[in-house]
């Protein structure tokens, strides 16, 4: 398997940071930016980087497994994360979700038909002082209030139109 | 002894050595802290939190497994503060634990019932209802019913410390945590079971056990397992008859608690419907059942007959049958047929290793040698697959003493992993390569060299004399294939050398050649099968055969003998590294005899002495009469493993051109592995040697 020749440089510098014989401690780095690029933790991007790390792959499986922000399958083009944890549940974040929910149809870690759009429901992002807030990416929106978040939907529908 | 610390533990004075764990040290005074995760010899965990105690001047109840023991310390093991813990820890495992123990396979030696019973609360405060996670199969032999499980993560840390597999990780996280397998959906490793066994409570359970049985309506014989040539002590549990598992939870015998597929799970050709239960006789060109009777009676008369008249017999032994039975067999041979042509397929050169050590002491290693040897090294053996126990104690040496490991093999092997250096080179250039690691194996102080079947002849003793040259202590040990090939050599199952590696005065026929003998007038096969290779010369000759199934040489015997496998008889064997050990039968199988009850029925037919057929007179002849066997019999019968000693004389070279590795893995065990359904049924099977 081979990445861009960005994320392959990336990865040799990455490496060069651990001292010798601890180069596993890169397996999240790794596993984060080579999921933006292909776009899911597929069965072959474990193996490549269980063979690059020399560890087995199940050990790389183990941090999949536990990190939700690493994902098996695609997500949507803009994948929209939604804080319900106690500072934005208190500023309606809780009704941010449902609207979300109902307005593109799909439920906690969904993807639109569309391939557009993916939902996941997330405990804090560390932003409670501008509760509610959400995620786009790797984008924060802070405040946000339904219109708000419609807007953002609306305008990445009217932008993917327009092209 | 220096470096002592002391501390107390409940008002008793303890005295410990530096780095002694709290839990170890208050085991040594009788004192038991209960806990899960804890597991002697692999990793500490301290995630079950059983084993909190209250040590005076600390904060907080503390961990008894991963806290070291201090000058001055204080602790309390059963104050209230601590009761009170277990109690809440154990409300907590029960949280999500299923209370099915009426049909758990784990009821009556779980871990967590037996502390629930002596530590627990007796109810539980949590009323919501248990999350459900449906049972998953992982391979035909390993079962997983997440929600039984503990999280003690044993499982997993025995078989990545101690396999070397490391099939078995952990998947997701918080009240959703579970055990995952390496493929995904499934497993594929080893299949050793070790997981299983290790379990404290059901959520690992057997495809070969479940739901069969209950752990107090069995009968438990501590045997020897009967594939390779390890030596493992297997605990058949046998209800009505039948064995319906093999471990060795009580870790007696040399391999503690560890067994591979064929030790734990390959005892199921013992019930295999293919079987033979009754004798046959060939009759109008056709094998017929027959009584046991008529039949012994007519291999006497034939024999007999046969002798009379000065015939040509050839005798090939078995290397799954006891010392006792191989013993008795080459007497039968010798003194009874008054032939030397008797043979078994040798499958590693043991007389030249003794003949190259002529003069040394203490050159022999056991396998508790592996454990605790500075150094070892491996020559032409892909050991995790072909001697399991072997390289599990080589890894146990690495992981507790850093002994440094050296490979020299064929192929790429698992011991690569960790070896101090792992080389692959072209088979026979083993040896050229050694004078270069010469001094860095001198540097370790003491060294175990272990080697397969393609060194022999010569090669041994120039093996033995690289070994001299480094001027440390160095101990050997030649890799044989079987259950008991050691002691078929042991016993003079040699055309040319006698029980004790005697010279025999008029050296006989080897087994090619009896084969190729186009006037052999009689053929006896105990418990092999040559005609799978080799097909036999002679045209008129009276082939009788004992075996456990109808193989191809049975299929063209006039007499076939049911014997009983290992697991059914009395008697002792000898592994790999020479040490003796007895085997105790567990079921049993109707109308099948054991060899040396046939081999004895048939001297008596034939008014020949060759004294009693019992397996415990016979060893004691064995014992009086075979260099090397005056071993320590209480040490045998109670089961333990004792050594033979060394040879100290010339060995007269016998033929190592007839040394065949056996081939087996890790999945295949010769015939026996044909009739075993369970090793045949993992994905694995037959497995490949030098691939890891």
């Amino acid at each position: 398997m081979t990445f861009s020749q960005e994320l392959e440089s990336r990865f040799a510098k990455m490496l060069d940071n651990y001292p010798p014989g601890r180069q596993k401690g890169a397996v999240i780095p790794m596993l984060i930016y080579a999921q933006d690029e292909v776009g899911a933790v597929t069965p072959e991007l474990v193996q490549e980087i269980a063979k690059r790390l020399s560890v087995k792959p199940i050990e790389v499986n183990e941090v999949v497994e536990f990190y939700s922000m690493l994902h098996r399958t695609p997500l949507g083009k803009h994948h929209i994360q939604i804080c319900t944890n106690i500072s934005c549940q208190l500023t309606g974040g809780d009704e941010l979700w449902q609207h979300a929910c109902k307005k593109l149809g799909i439920g906690h870690k969904q993807v639109t038909p569309d391939g557009l759009f993916s939902l996941e429901e997330v405990e804090c992002l560390g932003a409670c002082s501008w509760a509610p807030a959400i995620q786009d990416g790797y984008e924060y929106h802070h405040h946000v209030t339904p219109e708000k978040l419609d807007k953002l939907i609306d305008d990445v529908r009217q932008a993917v139109k327009a092209q | 002894m220096p470096d002592l610390v002391q501390l107390t533990i409940n008002g008793k004075a303890v005295s410990a050595p530096k780095g002694t764990l709290v839990i170890e040290a208050a085991k040594q005074v009788g004192i038991e802290i209960p806990a899960f995760c804890y597991y002697e010899g692999y990793s500490l965990q301290a995630a079950c939190r059983m084993c909190l105690v209250e040590v005076e001047k600390m904060p907080k109840l503390m961990p008894g497994c991963t806290l070291p023991v201090a000058e001055g310390m204080v602790v309390h093991t059963e104050s209230p503060k601590v009761v009170d813990s277990r109690k809440s820890m154990l409300e907590f495992l029960l949280t999500n634990h299923p209370l099915d123990c009426p049909v758990c396979d784990k009821g009556g030696e779980c871990e967590l019932q037996d502390m629930t019973f002596r530590y627990g609360l007796g109810e539980s405060r949590f009323t919501d209802i248990k999350q459900h996670v449906d049972e998953k199969q992982w391979s035909p032999l390993v079962y997983f019913d997440a929600p039984r499980c503990i999280l003690c993560y044993r499982c997993v840390r025995v078989c990545e410390e101690g396999m070397g597999v490391q099939a078995l990780g952990i998947g997701k996280r918080g009240v959703a945590t579970e055990i995952i397998p390496n493929a995904g959906d499934h497993l594929e490793c080893d299949e050793c079971g070790n997981c299983v066994d290790i379990c404290p409570v059901g959520a690992l359970t057997s495809g070969t056990y479940r739901y069969k049985s209950r752990p107090w309506e069995m009968n438990y014989a501590g045997t020897i397992c009967t594939h390779c040539s390890d030596g493992c002590k297997t605990t058949l549990s046998v209800r009505n008859g039948a064995i319906i598992r093999a471990n060795n939870r009580d870790r007696s015998g040399i391999n503690g608690e560890f067994l591979c597929a064929k030790g734990r799970f390959g005892y199921d050709f013992v019930h295999s419907p293919e079987r033979l239960q009754t004798p046959l006789i060939r009759k109008d060109g056709k094998l017929e059942p027959a009584s046991w009777s008529e039949a012994l009676s007519l291999v006497a008369a034939r024999l007999s007959e046969l002798k009379s008249r000065g015939a040509k017999f050839g005798v090939l032994g078995s290397t799954h049958t006891t010392n006792e039975e191989n013993y008795y067999l080459q007497k039968f041979a010798r003194t009874g047929l008054g032939t030397s042509n008797i043979d078994h397929q040798r499958t590693g050169d043991v007389p030249a290793l003794l003949d190259a050590l002529s003069g040394h002491e203490n050159a022999l290693a056991t396998v508790g040698d592996l454990y605790t040897a500075k150094s070892v090294l491996v020559i032409s053996s892909d050991l995790s697959q072909q001697h399991p126990l072997l390289a599990f104690q080589l890894r146990a040496n690495y992981r507790h003493n850093r002994a440094a490991v050296y490979t020299v093999t064929p192929g790429p092997v698992r011991e690569r992993d960790y070896a101090a250096r792992s080389v692959v080179v072209a088979p026979g250039a083993e040896l050229d390569l050694l004078p270069a690691l010469a001094d860095e194996l001198k540097k370790h102080g003491n060294l175990v060299i272990v080697f397969g079947p393609a060194i022999k002849g010569g090669a041994v003793h120039s093996l033995v004399a690289f070994g001299d040259s480094l001027g440390i202590p160095v101990k050997y040990i030649c890799l044989v294939s079987d259950s008991n090939s050691r002691g078929a050599l042991d016993m003079g199952l040699l055309p040319d050398l006698r029980p004790g590696y005697q010279a025999e005065a008029q050296p006989g026929l080897a087994l090619p050649e009896i084969l190729a003998a186009p006037d052999l007038d009689a053929l006896w096969v105990v418990g092999s099968n040559p005609f799978e290779t080799a097909p036999l010369a002679s045209r008129d000759c009276f082939v009788v055969v004992q075996d456990l199934f109808l193989t191809e040489t049975a299929q063209a015997a006039d007499v076939v003998l049911p014997s009983a496998s290992a697991y059914e008889k009395s008697g002792t064997v000898t592994n790999t590294a020479g040490e003796v050990q007895r085997l105790k039968p567990g079921p049993k199988v109707m109308g099948a005899k054991s060899d040396l009850e046939i081999l004895g029925l048939i001297a008596k037919e034939m008014g020949l002495d060759l004294g009693i057929w019992s397996s415990d007179k016979v060893f004691e002849e064995i014992r009086r009469t075979v260099r090397g066997y005056n071993v320590a019999l209480p040490v045998i019968a109670t089961g333990g493993a004792s050594p033979t000693t060394p040879v100290n004389g010339h060995v007269p070279a016998s033929r190592p051109d007839l040394i065949q590795d056996s081939g087996d893995t890790l999945f295949t065990s010769g015939t026996l592995g044909r009739y075993s359904n369970v090793l045949k049924s993992v994905m694995e099977a037959p497995g490949t040697l030098y691939k890891p």
